[in-house]
């Protein structure tokens, strides 16, 4: 790199200074540190002492940011000037249930105004959680000519004239992942903006995109990429038009159909099933949305090799479940509806022994009678047949203590269990306690834990086990539970790898609130609404703590002295000055 | 749904306490009455207000932090947020609901006496009179007025449906939206038979 020569006649430290440490040139420690790619293996190697500190900021090609706020885009470049790949993280994760202001801020376009200067060879950029407007859209696709992927995850603010943008100008384009995110659709057309010579795209996810597309377009582009190997497709692309795109895509390793219920002449169900047949690269399959049964055969061939599957917007019936799984044999991930209900919960148990991954999620979650979904028995019945899941999220109508005391002991590896009991503050139904003894025995038990989500009737004991036991719990979410500030005490005081705390509803005060002074330095954020926290006892923090950001968001017409929503989050940059009005730093 | 209040000290002076509301239901400062779901008609406005972006705090419910609160105790209220369901998902399910076979909602009507079943899509009409007109011509009968007191009283026919859960429902009680969403079948009745739900 022509960069560590420039470097070393700057600021490179004599070797005497050293003591011996470093008894490598410079360019070999740079090249071993480059090969490390965890972002947390680099943290640690640049505080061994400063020739590594310099040499693990040269050689860093990739960037996370945790929490925009924590940081300056000017601070960033400062100390990492070779940057090709960055991954940014904005707003609370709350903002996904509509808890956080509309304008609330985690704009990227400061971020990219500081890279179009400092980073021109930046590659990647990956957002979840930001606000993007079509303008920076617009700026990202010309300041950077060797431009190669884009990933947004539930980001808003933008339309498809930014994706336009970017398919007009990025000629290097590898990778076009748009998921889930609050797009304003004005249509089908940027995929058109494609040149004809452009042939690079390896990545194409528009699944959450609700316009019909131009599918002339969209065919052409996938016959001339030839390297394509994902492909997600939105809901207007028919069954018919899927076949004609599978044809030119021989080696797809993961695919999300369109909608999966157009009405099928017998010819054209089986040239789909012909086109599904023999597909060993693929092991990964979304979409199937509007799923008809009949159709679902035409998958098995496509199922064989299959490690990832996700039906949560196809809503199956059980028998539906059960017959696909069983010629899904290497399935690892499943995403599925709870229109499956435990019938079909009992399937996964029988079919899918080496699931590692279950994720249940509610069809008519605000439906008027509550009779449908999954219970705790279809819970137990695949912690019976699926020894190796470590990673569960369940939403359900109830649940035992005994049932989840069951499934943690048959699946004592749990790494992030998180269970909704979707009526706020039900107990457990059969013996009308508490839940406490339930998220007991999952921290009792699952000692690899690191992320946790509570729910049901719970009363402070919840959160002495989890303080007391929850030795490597990284992400804490708490809705409508605890009893009083001891709860929470217990939590902030126990749990020593805490890095996210979200609570919402809970009768936390002031006094939890400040019990964790210290401890917020070493988290990356922590959120509470509607607690019991007071505009003092924030006012309090903040003084106390001056490397922390406390911002505050008040609802209209609440009262002067409660602090609504409370966020708390460490920062080097100081308090952020891009707030709305609705939003007040302390 | 009854629920245990862990207060465990303040029993005394609950039990001892003026309220507002009937003796024995629930405390108004306690997070939330367990059943949002007991009146019908605000399931889709509860869809309907989740949906919405702007978190309006009148309908946070854990804003109620003051001890003398006399907001009713047993009224339906809606949880912004709640469950934790990204909007997107959200969004999605709601054009799910609508769209049971893709293209069309058709349903089976049947019409007592009749010889064969007919199919109609729900989601051509958009209100109960279009939908009761349609009917009317399509087996050339009269259905007559709806009224929430006496039902279909003093027709010919009544029409009715099969919900979700199997039970035969009155059609024009429910809003709109949610009886789309519930409807399985119709079964139109002769009006000798549905003058005994007048009655109940």
């Amino acid at each position: 790199m022509e960069s560590s020569e420039l470097k070393r006649s700057k600021d490179s430290p004599n070797s005497d200074e050293s003591a011996g440490l470093s008894s490598f040139p410079d360019e070999v420690l740079e090249r071993v540190l480059s090969l490390l790619k965890s972002h947390r293996d680099r943290s640690f190697v640049s505080l061994v002492c400063k020739d590594w500190y310099n040499a693990e900021r040269w050689s860093r090609t990739h960037v996370f940011i945790g929490n925009c706020y924590s940081v300056s885009p000017e601070i960033v470049a400062r100390r990492f000037p070779n940057i090709r790949s960055v991954t940014l993280k904005g707003k609370p994760r709350f903002s996904d249930f509509n808890l956080v202001p509309q304008n609330w801020g985690a704009d990227i376009h400061a971020w990219l105004v500081v890279f179009a200067a400092k980073y021109p060879f930046l590659e990647e950029l990956r957002l979840k959680r930001m606000a993007i407007s079509d303008e920076s859209l617009a700026l990202l696709a010309v300041a950077f000519p060797n431009f190669k992927a884009l990933s947004l995850l539930s980001c808003d603010g933008f339309s498809t004239n930014g994706l336009a943008a970017i398919a007009t100008n990025c000629k290097n384009l590898t990778e076009l992942d748009i998921q889930e995110n609050g797009i304003d659709d004005k249509g089908g057309s940027w995929l058109g903006c494609f040149p004809e010579s452009f042939t690079s795209l390896e990545v194409l996810n528009f699944a959450n995109l609700t316009s019909d597309i131009n599918f002339d377009a969209l065919e052409r582009l996938v016959g001339r990429c030839k390297s394509m190997r994902v492909l997600k497709l939105n809901r207007s692309i028919s069954l018919e038009q899927l076949q004609r795109l599978l044809v030119n895509a021989p080696q797809l390793a993961e695919l999300g159909t369109g909608s999966f219920s157009q009405e099928l002449t017998f010819r054209q169900y089986k040239e789909l099933e012909c086109t599904l047949s023999n597909r060993k690269n693929m092991h990964t399959l979304s979409g199937l949305w509007e799923a008809k049964g009949i159709y679902l055969p035409a998958l098995y061939p496509a199922c064989t090799n299959l490690t990832f599957l996700n039906l949560s917007y196809a809503a199956l019936q059980s028998s539906e479940l059960a017959k696909l799984l069983a010629h899904c044999p290497r399935l690892k991930r499943l995403w599925v509806l709870d229109t499956v209900q435990d019938k079909g919960l009992e399937a996964i148990g029988l079919n899918c022994p080496l699931l590692e991954e279950l994720r249940v999620f509610p069809d008519d979650p605000f439906g008027e009678e509550i009779v449908h979904g999954v219970t705790e028995a279809g819970f137990v019945a695949v912690s019976y047949g699926c020894p190796r899941l470590h990673y569960v999220l369940y939403f359900c109508q109830q649940m035992t203590n005994a049932a989840v005391a069951t499934v943690v002991q048959n699946c004592p590896d749990f790494t992030h269990f998180r269970l909704c009991i979707m009526n706020p503050g039900q107990p457990d139904y059969l013996t009308n306690e508490p839940m406490d003894e339930a998220f007991g025995a999952v921290v009792k038990t699952c000692t690899k834990l690191q992320r946790l989500s509570v729910s049901g009737l719970l009363t402070d004991l919840t959160f002495e086990y989890i303080g007391r036991y929850a030795k490597n719990l990284e992400t804490l979410s708490v809705a409508f539970a605890g009893s009083s500030d001891w709860g929470m005490q217990c939590v902030l005081g126990g749990c020593p790898k805490l890095r996210k705390l979200e609570i919402r509803d809970c009768p936390f005060g002031n006094a939890a609130l400040l019990s964790g002074l210290e401890k917020y330095e070493s988290m990356r954020s922590l959120w509470m609404s509607a607690c019991k926290v007071t505009m003092n006892g924030c006012r309090l923090l903040a003084r106390e703590m001056p490397r922390l950001n406390v911002e505050v968001m008040k609802e209209d017409g609440s009262d002067d002295s409660q602090a609504d929503k409370v966020y708390v989050y460490r920062s080097i940059a100081g308090p952020r000055r891009d707030a709305p009005p609705s939003v007040l730093t302390l | 749904m009854e629920r245990r209040v862990n207060y465990k000290n303040d029993v005394n002076l609950k039990a001892t306490e003026l309220r507002l509301g009937l003796p024995g239901s629930d405390e108004p400062e306690r997070q939330v009455t367990p059943s949002i779901r007991n009146n019908k008609r605000t399931s889709s406005e509860i869809s309907e207000k989740s949906r919405s972006k702007s978190s309006s705090g009148v309908t946070e419910v854990g804003n109620d932090d003051h001890h003398d609160s006399t907001a009713p105790p047993a009224k339906a209220q809606v949880i912004v947020g709640w469950p934790p369901i990204r909007s997107y998902r959200k969004s999605c399910l709601q054009t799910n609901e609508n769209e049971v076979e893709g293209a069309g909602m058709y349903v089976k009507v049947s019409v007592d006496g009749a010889p064969y079943l007919r199919k109609i899509d729900l989601k051509v009409h958009r209100s109960y009179p279009e939908l009761l007109e349609a009917l009317e011509n399509m087996f050339k009968l009269t259905i007559g007025a709806y009224s929430e007191r006496e039902g279909y009283n003093g027709s010919d026919y009544a029409p009715t449906y099969e919900d979700k859960d199997g039970d035969w429902m009155l059609v024009g009680d429910v809003p709109w939206q949610m009886f789309i969403s519930s409807c399985k079948r119709l079964r139109i009745i002769k009006g000798s038979e549905a003058r005994g739900l007048g009655c109940i």
